[in-house]
């Protein structure tokens, strides 16, 4: 008996029972196009970190106190404006170029009635701009002016722009952010996602009116560092290392009650977590692959009991042991390759739709590898039942009713 | 294939038990029998006297408790499960009482399996398929699905099948049990035709009427045989073709089947 007549058997027999079939099917449907969309949606989180890593730019430093230090108690080793002012010294730190103070908030901004809770309301000074890479797309930023006079104004994101303004031009309106009215004079370019959050749920302000009229004059959450260029990141991490410890009368040895992160580092950071979650969706996904792959076992066996009679006659026409085995084998496979490949096609189409912020990026390798698993799956789920099948004796076969 | 002087079937004390200890059944309890080739034999017996367990044996389904069986001069108990399975394939051929065709599988399919599981060339198998379709008088129908068919016809196919390895022996377990009176005769026709080809058949039945189709009648009574002799016709008001009830008179309505 060729491959293709034992295929063409197998269709047949596959066909014979539409409804049991496509249930079967779908388990592994399911699990194919899981396993598919879910690394595609961890490959295209990892291809938007990858981007944003060349958008950042790998010449900034984040500084950030390090809540796990313990530090010695007695001293105060909160991030200040002080320190920003000491790491501005080009004597100290020849290899920093710009240094920008960041507070940030998760705040509610309400424009005539419409609330929008931003993730990030950032007060900060100009600086911060050219260290993330931020553009304004319309009016301007803020300047070093207005963070001395302490006004009140603000650059939106496109997503609180979009969800408070609804297509009117921002530039120029006014928002209330904790009870205290500011004025948009710009917007931020659109930036690519992450994955984690939306990097467009963002509202940048003069610091000084942040502190003054949101979050109240406490440390600062970050401050950002930005090296002269790319090759003296380095140099820079450790002259602003240097500084703080000086400036904060550190020890030098021991845990820091900061970090120095380059935003590489960080981004390896994220890209690692990103990771972590790929493998636990696969993980998951690759369960439910396996759920099918028992609903093929339990289909088969009902197969076999079904046609225990057939496998007798079979048997007394003289067929081997081995073409039996092929045969409900091949049934087996039959099932779950076709649920590979409706797989495939669920996953390619879930994949024109953003999952979780992030577009989806198949890799061409996951599809031949989820069919290799699906064949895989049919030949190791099916091989009991068709063992069984092939294994009857001819007299027990035919005497069953 | 095999030497002429060989009897098809020769079997020495053949015992057959199920279960053991106090349950202990004992299906047939030393049959002894040889068949030569081109005889058509009929075995005969109430439920119970092991007819069905002598044909499994005889057909290498089973294996007998002990005794001595040869097939065409070969001792089936020395084979493994594939010599079996080819011994079932080549040499005998099965017509069973149900009409044991694959479902959803066309006529022609049906009758080619024996040759497919042979591994015989898909053009070849055809040709030969059909010319065994012709033989049982069914080629127009070689396309039909078995259940398009009669159960007369089914049965023929059954026939076809089992003739068309050409295999030594063709062994019919009550092929005529599940049939009305003009199925039964055709398809005891076929294997009165077979017969005239030259083919050894061995009948197993319980109707005393299927079995005057042969030309020898074994009968079994408790695993025994108790009488093995040339047909002795029956009075000829109760000859019978086939028929599983009375002949009706032909001025007598006939009863509803």
């Amino acid at each position: 008996m060729t491959t293709i007549e034992a295929i063409r058997l197998a269709l047949r027999a596959v066909v014979a029972n539409k409804l049991r079939s496509g249930l079967t099917v779908l388990g592994i449907l399911i699990g194919v196009a899981a396993v598919i969309l879910l690394t595609a949606v961890g490959n295209g989180s990892a291809k938007a970190i990858q981007q944003s890593i060349e958008q950042l730019g790998s010449d900034t430093l984040t500084i950030a106190a390090d809540t796990r230090a313990g530090g010695p108690a007695i001293q105060n080793t909160s991030l200040t404006i002080d320190l920003v002012d000491a790491l501005n010294n080009r004597d100290a730190a020849p290899d920093v170029k710009s240094v920008a103070p960041v507070v940030t908030s998760a705040q509610t901004v309400n424009h005539e009635g419409t609330d929008h809770s931003v993730a990030q309301f950032i007060g900060t000074t100009p600086a911060y701009l050219s260290a993330t890479n931020d553009s304004i797309a319309r009016g301007s930023s803020f300047t070093a002016d207005d963070v001395t006079d302490r006004r009140r104004v603000v650059v939106l994101g496109a997503t609180p722009a979009t969800k408070l303004f609804r297509g009117v031009d921002p530039v120029g309106k006014q928002v209330t952010v904790g009870g205290t009215v500011f004025t948009v004079v710009g917007l931020l370019s659109q930036k690519g996602g992450t994955g984690f959050g939306d990097p467009n749920d963002v509202a940048i302000a003069p610091i000084t009116a942040v502190q003054e009229a949101v979050t109240g004059f406490g440390p600062l959450n970050q401050i950002l560092v930005k090296a002269v260029s790319g090759d003296r990141v380095t140099a820079a991490q450790s002259q602003a290392q240097s500084v703080l410890k000086d400036k904060l009368h550190l020890p030098g040895t021991g845990n820091q009650p900061f970090r120095v992160l380059s935003q590489s580092q960080l981004l390896a950071a994220r890209d690692d977590t990103a990771r972590t979650f790929t493998v636990l969706l696969a993980a998951v996904a690759a369960l439910s692959l396996l759920v099918g792959g028992v609903g093929i076992t339990n289909i088969m066996m009902v197969t076999v009991t079904e046609r225990t009679r057939e496998i007798g006659i079979r048997k007394a026409l003289g067929a081997p042991k081995r073409t039996l085995l092929t045969q409900f084998l091949t049934e087996a496979t039959v099932l779950s390759l076709i649920g590979g490949l409706l797989g495939v096609v669920a996953a390619i189409v879930g994949s024109q739709f953003t999952i979780l912020g992030v577009d989806p990026q198949i890799a061409p390798g996951s599809i031949a590898l989820a069919l290799g698993v699906s064949v895989a799956i049919g030949l190791f789920f099916g091989s009991y039942p068709a063992s069984r099948a092939a294994g009857l004796r001819p007299i027990d076969a035919l005497r069953y009713e | 294939m095999s030497a002429p002087e060989y009897p098809v079937i020769e079997a020495h004390d053949l015992v057959k038990t199920y279960g053991n200890g106090e349950t202990m059944v004992r299906a047939l309890s030393g049959v002894s029998l040889s068949v030569q080739r081109g005889e058509y034999l009929a075995i005969m017996g109430a439920s119970g006297s092991g007819k069905t367990t002598l044909m499994n044996i005889l057909g290498c389904l089973d294996v007998q408790t002990s005794g001595r069986y040869l097939l065409d001069g070969v001792d089936v108990s020395t084979l493994d499960d594939r010599q079996l399975a080819r011994v079932r394939n080549r040499r005998i051929g099965f017509v069973f009482q149900t009409f044991s065709l694959i479902a959803r599988t066309s006529i022609l399919s049906n009758v080619e399996l024996p040759l497919a599981y042979a591994g015989m060339k898909a053009a070849d198998r055809r040709r030969r398929a059909r010319r065994a379709l012709v033989s049982v008088g069914l080629a127009d129908r070689a396309d039909c699905e078995p259940s398009q068919l009669s159960g007369g016809q089914q049965q023929r196919v059954a026939v076809a099948r089992a003739l068309v390895t050409a295999p030594a022996l063709v062994l019919a377990d009550e092929p005529t049990g599940n049939l009305d009176t003009r199925a039964s005769g055709d398809v005891l026709e076929v294997l009165d035709r077979l017969n005239q080809l030259g083919r050894t058949i061995v009948l197993i039945t319980h109707d005393q009427r299927v079995a005057q189709h042969a030309k020898r009648l074994v009968e079994l009574v408790d695993g025994r045989v108790v009488s093995d002799d040339a047909i002795k016709p029956l009075p000829r008001e109760e000859r019978y073709y086939g028929r599983h009830r009375p002949v009706t008179l032909r001025d007598t309505e006939a009863v509803s089947a």
